[in-house]
């Protein structure tokens, strides 16, 4: 299949899901239909993958790019939106909303589709926009459950995601405008074009334009102090939305991020751009330590854990740098593995023990031996102790601010990492050991049984190819890498 | 520095100078009646004219900058922002039975002057700008202003605001802001990506409607202040 049809089929799949679920208004037939948009999906990025590496592509008179830094987004986001859509089966079964799984479903596939759209925009308006179709469709699907907490959560997330996103699309109408001085009065503005005039541009307005796109879309990827809206969805979706908003949706906007730094390298703005991407990356981390060691809420827990991570991925774009660029895509899949493990065993646990409190939940092997056991895992993994993915890719980080000129920041990343190691772990331990022996007998939730092939599949999906990153780092990927990180220091001072 | 060539706002006739001036800063002096008013309806009163003197201000850059697609722009404008948009808020208002701020965290009289301090930090900013470009004094540097200001005024509205339809409205203002402001700096931008914007405006109200009414059924509060529940 040539490049523009497999793209096509990347897009038209959860398409077909989201007209399909409308139409069908039936429970049984939606999730199905999303499973098969999502493994159609996640088969064609698969193939895509090395396609990509021939060349960036151009469809639709320019205004779809396939460059390999938004494929490898693409798979992060094809790979979560898989495993989201078989946990989603038997978790939403279990939360018994039969009568509105359907439209479930069509917003599901529906917020797939826009974070599918978003790595592929060549267009920076469109990309905007895209971006902002992500906020609008997710918002539905965080407030889903209807209760007060979670129409809060979408209340706040519609209005911070929308007032921090207004900051970028004030941000790229100062690039078109500087672009404007040397291009004329009308053009496209696209990632290469604007690439293309940056060593052009007026500096003064270039690094205007840098900061404003910068907290815009650090809003959306959740850097503090944007990352307000980010605890609360997180924390009030179903737990296979948060799976999407973390694993998939950050990156989306995180690979905007990456290419607007790309920019300022070629704009020649200095060191400044990069010196804030490297603090906002680090205050991430120091916000993130601080929340999770005083966590009371077992989703919070994980959705702090996010602004930790994507705090480390800004880190390593901000070092740059053939290490720094492959440490933060690596890092970028393996998030996205392992923060779905994550919020997959703590939706296990919320329906086990029917709480989202850490302090209610003892002894939660007794409870869910299978997913207990693959959830403990992934805290081991998340935290980024070896043998698993991030670990390494956390380390290249480290190796790659080393060589470069933030190596306080290196220092602030590591002890932020051993902070948030002990307190994260901690909470662990509270969870699946205790004082109190004869709280022990907590039993199994019983709605659990029937769907648990649906709930715990996922989670060793996740894990597996999680430990075979940790232990093996392919040499494919490396090769990758290494062309994303030419590309992406192709205009640059570095 | 002599002003660049190719901008358009640094060569204007005086008379078109004059007329964006006065419709930016007219634009500019309704986000202070917004946000000198306690009345949810005077809001959106404030809003619609806004929304109707951006689409002059639209019509009389593509008159005299020649660029016709302006005029297409300044129709939709006056459609959409200036009657769908506050036709739908409307319908969401008079669903809510509220129609005055009731508690919000800074008097109006003390947002106005907020604004006005606000207002001379952007100016401070474009002026920055604009010298860099060696447009001082120019119309640009005008339309700078009035858009980190009504980028300013829109964030303190957001936060001082609690009423749903305020914290909607101050988001409106904020699009407002930047579009106002891109119609003087880049008039050429290209006609697709303004017809996305004004349409993705209409998907976000159209959402923001059936938050409001969630929140109303199910949170059981039209204010902000009723959400306390998420924190830490």
């Amino acid at each position: 299949m040539s490049v523009g049809a497999l793209v096509a089929v990347i897009l038209l799949a959860p398409l077909a899901a989201v007209l399909g679920s409308l139409a069908s208004r039936r429970p049984r037939p939606s999730e199905y239909l999303n499973l098969a948009a999502a493994i159609i999906s996640f088969v064609a990025v698969v193939t895509l993958l090395p396609r990509a590496l021939a060349g960036p592509y151009t469809l639709l008179r320019g205004y779809v790019i396939v460059d390999p830094l938004g494929c490898w987004v693409l798979l992060s986001v094809a790979t979560v939106y898989l495993l989201a859509s078989i946990y989603s089966i038997g978790y939403m079964r279990a939360l018994g909303l039969d009568a509105r799984l359907h439209v479930y479903y069509a917003l599901f596939a529906g917020f797939a589709l826009t974070t599918l759209l978003g790595p592929l925009m060549n267009n920076i308006g469109v990309y905007w926009i895209a971006i902002e179709l992500t906020t609008l469709v997710s918002t539905f699907l965080v407030g889903f459950e209807h209760t007060r907490e979670s129409v809060e959560a979408a209340w706040k997330y519609i209005i911070v995601v929308s007032a921090g996103i207004s900051l970028a699309l004030l941000g790229i109408i100062f690039f078109y405008w500087a672009g404007s001085l040397t291009l004329g009065p009308t053009y496209d503005l696209t990632w290469s074009a604007l690439r293309a005039v940056a060593p052009k541009l007026n500096s003064t307005i270039a690094l205007a334009a840098f900061l404003l796109v910068f907290i815009g879309f650090g809003t959306k990827v959740g850097l503090a102090p944007m990352h307000t809206w980010l605890p609360d969805a997180h924390s009030e979706g179903p737990a296979p939305v948060s799976a999407m908003l973390s694993g998939a949706l950050l990156n989306t906007a995180m690979v905007g991020i990456a290419r607007f730094i790309q920019v300022a390298d070629a704009a020649r703005l200095g060191a400044l751009p990069r010196t804030i991407v490297v603090i906002i990356g680090a205050l991430s981390l120091l916000v993130a330590a601080l929340f999770i060691t005083r966590q009371t809420g077992v989703k919070r827990l994980m959705a702090y854990s996010s602004v930790e991570h994507m705090g480390i991925m800004t880190l390593g774009f901000g070092f740059g740098g053939p290490l720094g660029v492959a440490g933060a895509l690596y890092h970028m899949l393996n998030h996205s593995l392992n923060k779905s493990l994550m919020f997959f065993g703590a939706g296990d646990a919320m329906h086990a023990f029917h709480t989202k409190r850490i302090g209610r939940i003892h002894y939660a092997l007794k409870a869910m031996p299978v997913a207990g056991l693959l959830w403990l895992a992934g805290a081991v993994a998340i935290t980024g102790a070896p043998p698993f993915g991030l670990f390494l890719s956390e380390f290249t980080i480290l190796r790659a601010g080393l060589a470069g000129r933030n190596v306080w920041a290196v220092f602030v990343m590591l002890v932020l990492l051993i902070v948030i190691f002990i307190g994260f772990l901690n909470h662990f331990r509270a969870m699946y050991f205790g004082e109190h022996p004869e709280m022990a007998t907590v039993e199994s939730h019983p709605r659990m049984s029937g769907t648990a092939f649906w709930c715990v599949l996922p989670m060793w999906l996740a894990l597996i190819p999680l430990l075979a990153l940790g232990l093996w780092w392919p040499h494919t990927f490396s090769h990758y890498f290494r062309v994303i990180a030419a590309e992406l220091a192709s205009g640059g001072t570095r | 520095m002599a002003p660049v060539a190719g901008i358009f706002a640094a060569h204007l006739p005086p008379l078109a100078d004059a007329v964006f001036s006065l419709l930016a800063i007219t634009s500019l002096l309704l986000a202070f009646v917004m946000l000198g008013s306690r009345w949810l309806s005077e809001y959106m009163i404030a809003f619609a004219v806004q929304s109707w003197l951006i689409a002059l201000l639209s019509a009389a850059i593509g008159f005299y900058g020649d660029y016709p697609e302006l005029y297409g722009i300044a129709i939709l404008t006056a459609l959409f922002r200036g009657l769908v948009l506050p036709y739908l808020l409307s319908r969401i208002l008079r669903r809510l039975k509220v129609d005055r701020e009731l508690h919000e965290r800074l008097a109006p009289s003390s947002s106005l002057v907020v604004g006005a301090l606000l207002v001379v930090f952007a100016f401070a900013v474009a002026t920055h700008l604009g010298a860099s470009l060696g447009l001082a004094g120019t119309v640009a540097v005008l339309a700078l202003t009035v858009m980190l200001s009504m980028k300013l005024i829109g964030f303190l509205m957001l936060m001082v605001r609690s009423e749903v339809i305020s914290q909607v409205l101050a988001i409106l203002v904020l699009e407002n802001g930047i579009f106002l402001g891109s119609q003087i700096l880049v008039p050429g931008m290209p006609l697709l990506l303004e017809l996305v914007i004004l349409f993705d405006l209409l998907v976000v109200v159209a959402c923001f409607g059936v938050l409001v009414r969630y929140l109303v059924v199910h949170a059981g509060t039209s204010s902000t202040l009723g959400l306390r529940r998420l924190i830490g």
